[in-house]
């Protein structure tokens, strides 16, 4: 029966690795794999979780063969058989364990810092586009500054969403928000740095793109901004991955990344109908 | 059901005569001076099932303007001079969201009388009327469920919002008389069925506020009162 039991263990342990280096469930098309990357920076983020998921992986089949092993070498020991210490003590195994994967952990933070520092630690660059972002229950709009190249300022109490002045504009006294284009959409040039600045109007949100590999918290109170390069048209889902209220689960936009000329276009569309 | 009916088709014969006699109607035009706000795109993206349901651009509905400076969606009531009624139209008033918009814009209704919320779309919708009189309340609505049952008790223009969508938006227009009008896509209106006597008329508009005239009926006389509101350009 033990030796069964560590059979089972054995068995689980290599099934439960297929699905994970195969991306992909067996017979089915649910696929585990992340989507095509569309970013500059992407490939970082990965390689990162391609190394972190290797590491863990092998640590978690050796953890579950030691198990197995031990299940199968001490199956048949009698319920009244005397329970030795270690030889020598457990001391020896033990700092070699935390040297083992504190080593392991320290690796992987500091090959990550270099993907995570390329977005957060640099700043954009002077010629990117300028976008602002704000998320609310349970939409997101965004902001362009318009011909003049300048945001208006905001007015929280200018909110008026009726009138879909989601940002709080004042145009009747701020000249530099009267040709603020703002819409529902993201949409942005292929090939050219976007430095996007976010705000949350009200409760925590996230700002998730898989195919940009960007996923960043709204926070109240705090201006956060992220900065990226996405090389690939098409369109693709915004969503909130901060649990925000009872539309949470509908609260989503579109990224659209445009040809240079398609995105001349839309702009200036867009701001035909502000 | 049928005995109903008959008392229904009797007690309206007995009543028309009555109302008709000597009963004077207030009519006019609602027109604007100056430019009014462009109405903005809304972008429902994130919303198919509302966004396929609009062939042509939706756009914001606070000033919705006709042919020759005519205002449409303005609330024009007797707020002053009415007869009383203590009781509301038995018939219930409906307030529809369909393709993420409120059907009609500006639904007014008597105090006390049944509000009915229909929610005709493939999306939940949270309908939130930002009450400061009357009690303010929100309730969910996903698709399939049965139109909600509402009333508010005080006279007030209560601005409502979805709490799903953040683009939609309406307003009840809660009144004490029965003797309403909401003006046509033509800036017109009628207040029929005013008995001789001095009344006060109310012109409410969303964005540009509210203005009185006062007006005299005697006998079965048509009085035309026109309202003008001055526009803003933002």
């Amino acid at each position: 029966m033990g030796k069964l039991f560590a059979v089972i263990v054995f068995v689980i342990a290599l099934l439960s690795a297929i699905p994970i280096i195969t991306h992909s469930w067996f017979g089915s098309g649910i696929s585990f794999a992340l989507p095509e990357d569309i970013s500059t920076h992407g490939h970082a983020i990965d390689d990162q979780l391609s190394d972190t998921m290797v590491e863990a992986g092998l640590s978690f089949l050796a953890a579950q063969f030691v198990l197995a092993f031990f299940v199968w070498k001490f199956s048949n020991r009698q319920a009244n058989a005397e329970i030795k210490t270690f030889p020598g003590g457990a001391k020896g195994l033990v700092i070699a364990a935390l040297v083992l994967v504190g080593t392991e952990m320290l690796a992987l933070g500091i090959l990550g810092q270099k993907a995570w520092a390329a977005v957060y630690f640099t700043p954009a660059k002077p010629d990117a586009i300028q976008v602002q972002a704000q998320a609310g229950q349970f939409a997101f709009y965004f902001r362009y500054p318009g011909a003049d190249g300048k945001f208006g300022a905001l007015h929280p109490d200018k909110i008026d969403e009726g009138n879909s002045n989601f940002f709080g504009l004042d145009p009747a006294n701020d000249v530099d928000s009267r040709d603020d284009i703002v819409t529902g959409e993201l949409a942005i040039p292929i090939n050219r740095e976007v430095h996007l600045m976010m705000h949350a109007k009200d409760v925590g949100h996230s700002f998730y793109v898989r195919e940009l590999r960007i996923q960043q918290d709204f926070v109240p109170g705090l201006d956060l901004s992220v900065h990226f390069t996405a090389t690939k048209v098409g369109k693709y889902e915004i969503v909130c991955t901060q649990l925000c209220g009872l539309g949470h689960y509908n609260m989503k936009a579109y990224l659209n990344v445009l040809s240079q000329e398609d995105f001349d276009a839309w702009m200036k569309q867009k701001a035909s109908e502000q | 059901m049928r005995t109903k009916l008959v008392f229904v088709a009797l007690l309206a014969f007995m009543v028309s005569p009555a109302l008709s006699f000597g009963a004077g109607t207030v009519s006019g035009k609602i027109t604007y001076t100056g430019t009014p706000a462009k109405q903005k795109p809304i972008d429902m993206s994130k919303e198919p099932s509302c966004a396929k349901q609009h062939t042509t651009p939706v756009t914001t509905e606070t000033v919705v303007t006709g042919a020759n400076n005519t205002l449409a969606n303005v609330v024009v009531y007797i707020s002053a001079g009415a007869p009383d009624e203590s009781s509301a139209p038995a018939q219930a008033v409906t307030f529809t969201q369909k393709g993420c918009q409120y059907i009609p814009h500006v639904l007014a209704m008597h105090t006390g009388q049944e509000l009915k919320v229909v929610n005709a779309d493939q999306t939940s919708h949270n309908i939130h009327p930002l009450a400061k009189i009357n009690r303010e309340w929100n309730k969910s609505q996903p698709p399939g469920t049965p139109p909600l049952s509402e009333k508010f008790d005080k006279e007030e223009f209560v601005p409502v919002k979805c709490n799903v969508h953040p683009w939609m938006h309406g307003y009840f227009a809660v009144l004490k008389t029965s003797h309403y009008a909401i003006s046509s896509d033509n800036g017109t209106f009628s207040l029929p069925n005013l008995p001789p006597g001095k009344y006060t008329i109310t012109a409410w508009q969303e964005d540009y506020g509210t203005q009185t005239q006062d007006v005299t009926i005697s006998g079965s006389e048509t009085k035309n009162v026109d309202f003008t509101f001055k526009a803003k350009p933002y």
